[in-house]
């Protein structure tokens, strides 16, 4: 690891609840969901921070509420000293110009009706950062060749370009604005095994390039393992455990993380023969109606463990390792 | 061992506007009865429609199967009559799909779409049907059989869903069942679950199984022999340990080499395949020399890998547009 950076993002006691309405005129607050239960993190300068759990783990509801693009329930985003969840929304303008996006699905994510160079442009525009014509030419120019797209490109429209190359397009448009940090949200899920590693390697080498900040948040953890340099894993809205990426892997403590990395199968028919499994009984509950105490005890293999009278929170193990609490309780 | 299931020169194109697609384009393998195999390839190298046209389940129009031969027990499935062949599909043949939300009838209970195979192939009576689905739901572990049968699909989970699709496929005692990407849908938790469920009902009854996949990861863990898919071709065929330790063909090398392995030791870079795979409704010539068709060489005992016909200097049948 290089000399300790400061941090970028400064995340606590972030949660986020959707509420559950009943009633056609009477809306009646009836339940609510929770995304996001009490999760607290730091992102550091130039790091790349994984995120990994299953569908409806509260992943992608976390990166949307560090951009603000849903305002947390409770909970505060402290990002390169400055409080977002408290500023008003014209302050807010100013920093969204630092943080963007990457979007799962290079099909949905990108507007059909308008042009390539249109799309890589439109942040530019929106924050005034180009003044002239051939300007904004010269900097649709440059972002295009940045992902390796050919610049003469730039008249096309999304429907032309293969899923890897509008990807690239959805990383120009993030890159546009010359941001810190980039939330990726499944970036390459969507993507066939060999233009996988094409946009993985773009985005490394971007990385190193222009010194950004990411927010990798991905299901699948060989992917997670590769980019990251520490990884956070989600579980039903909580963040059950965070480590280095080599820590983590060689030295998972949370049965759910155990479980997790053992269901990964590796390309590899002779190691699959000899690894250890752990299979995890049954399915994830609701979020609607998560368990009391620790959310992980109906499929925690633990033995002995009730987990009814515990609160999640993370705790460090080793130096740089969190876990949650209950690992560590009797 | 007589093969249970032998695909010789399968040929299926689909007649689109933009042109004769080759979907499946001389696709041979064979499979043993109660064996594995693996089918690996990205989307559109055909995989599913080579699947599919064992099954005789391609539409017309736009699609056709042009050619070859599907030799399941020793009967030529592409010759049989139609009637003939609905007594194969479901009975000797069954099928699990990718989306466990939409292959199964949303307006029918899970009892109902479970014993109406049973009904029709095996001419159970409604009684005995429903007690079969009992049991065959339990097989899967599902808990609670009996009070989940006149519940409908929504009130399954993803997992639940592609547990009944299972035990649909298993309940007329197939000898054969195709599972196309059958959990590329779920959560690796749950993929774990169903995968690890799938290979051990059939390692139980002796029912040997096609997964179809992208996944290299699953069918190293499952997979007693691998096809890999690549342009509408078969460009490498052999035991699991084979393909994964003694690649062949560029692609298969290329594919190994650009996933991350959970347990690489140090941080290496991707080696990423340059280029896009070719469109299949045109020509499709190797880059390496043009020539427009692979033969399969055999390597090792068991491995064979697509070469070029024209030069035999050519490293391997490997088009790829490189615009």
């Amino acid at each position: 690891m290089v000399a300790e950076k400061e941090n970028l993002v400064e995340v606590s006691n972030l949660k986020m609840y959707f509420p559950v309405k009943k009633g056609i005129v009477f809306q009646r607050h009836v339940a609510d969901i929770k995304a996001v239960d009490d999760v607290s993190f730091t992102i550091k300068k130039g790091e790349t921070l994984g995120l990994v759990g299953e569908s409806g783990c509260g992943k992608t509801t976390t990166g949307r509420c560090i951009l603000q693009l849903n305002t947390p329930t409770s909970g505060s985003v402290n990002f390169d000293g400055h409080e977002l969840t408290e500023m008003k929304p014209a302050d807010l303008r100013a920093f969204r110009s630092r943080m963007q996006m990457i979007f799962q699905d290079p099909y949905s994510s990108l507007d059909p009706r308008q042009s390539c160079g249109g799309i890589v442009s439109e942040p530019l525009i929106v924050h005034n950062m180009v003044k002239s014509k051939n300007e904004i030419k010269d900097q649709i120019e440059e972002l295009l060749s940045v992902v390796g797209l050919n610049p003469s490109m730039a008249g096309r429209f999304p429907h032309e370009f293969s899923g890897g190359q509008r990807q690239r397009i959805g990383v120009a448009r993030a890159l546009a604005v010359r941001p810190d940090l980039i939330v990726c949200d499944e970036p390459v899920s969507a993507l066939d095994v060999s233009i996988q590693a094409q946009v993985i390697n773009l985005l490394e080498d971007l990385q190193e390039q222009f010194d950004l900040t990411y927010l990798f948040i991905a299901h699948d953890l060989s992917v997670v393992r590769h980019i990251s340099d520490r990884i956070g894993v989600m579980y039903l809205g909580h963040m059950v455990e965070l480590a280095d990426r080599l820590e983590l892997y060689d030295n998972p403590q949370h049965p759910y993380t155990k479980a997790l990395l053992s269901a990964v199968p590796i390309p590899d028919p002779v190691a699959e023969a000899t690894r250890e499994r752990i299979v995890l009984e049954g399915d994830v509950p609701s979020p609607l109606n998560p368990p009391e105490g620790c959310v992980f005890k109906t499929r925690c293999s633990k033995v002995g463990c009730s987990g009814g009278d515990v609160t999640m929170e993370l705790m460090e193990s080793t130096p740089g390792h969190f876990v949650d609490s209950c690992v560590h309780s009797k | 061992m007589a093969a249970l299931l032998e695909v010789k020169n399968l040929r299926t194109h689909f007649y689109t506007i933009e042109g004769e697609v080759k979907a499946v384009d001389g696709v041979s393998y064979d499979l043993q009865p109660g064996e594995i195999l693996g089918l690996v390839g990205e989307s559109g190298c055909g995989k599913s429609v080579s699947a599919m046209s064992v099954m005789r389940l391609i539409p017309w129009p736009p699609g056709k199967i042009l050619d070859g031969e599907v030799l399941f027990d020793g009967v030529d499935l592409l010759q049989l009559e139609e009637e003939e062949m609905r007594k194969i599909r479901g009975k000797e043949i069954g099928m699990v799909f990718q989306e466990p939300m939409t292959s199964l009838n949303p307006v029918l209970t899970i009892g109902k779409q479970l014993t109406e195979t049973m009904e029709l192939h095996l001419g159970l009576t409604p009684e005995e049907a429903t007690n079969r689905a009992i049991e065959l739901l339990e097989m899967v572990g599902i808990p609670d059989a009996g009070s989940r049968l006149p519940q409908y699909p929504h009130q399954f989970s993803g997992g639940m869903r592609q547990r009944v699709m299972i035990a649909m496929a298993m309940s007329c005692n197939p000898r054969l069942i195709i599972a196309d990407e059958p959990t590329t849908a779920l959560d690796v938790t749950i993929q774990a679950q169903i995968l690890d469920l799938m290979q051990d009902l059939c390692r139980q009854n002796g029912v040997a199984l096609i997964v179809i996949t992208h996944n290299l990861g699953v069918v190293a863990r499952y997979a007693d022999r691998v096809n890999v898919m690549y342009a509408g071709n078969v460009v490498e065929r052999g035991s699991a340990q084979e393909i994964y330790h003694n690649p062949q063909h560029p692609y298969t090398k290329g594919l190994l080499n650009s996933v991350p392995r959970l347990d690489d030791t140090v941080k290496k870079k991707l080696d990423p395949i340059q280029g896009l795979p070719p469109s299949l409704s045109k020509p499709c010539l190797c880059q390496f020399c043009g020539e427009p068709q692979p033969t399969l060489v055999e390597v090792s005992k068991d491995h064979l890998a697509a070469r070029c016909n024209a030069d035999p200097n050519c490293v391997g049948w490997f088009p790829r547009d490189l615009g």
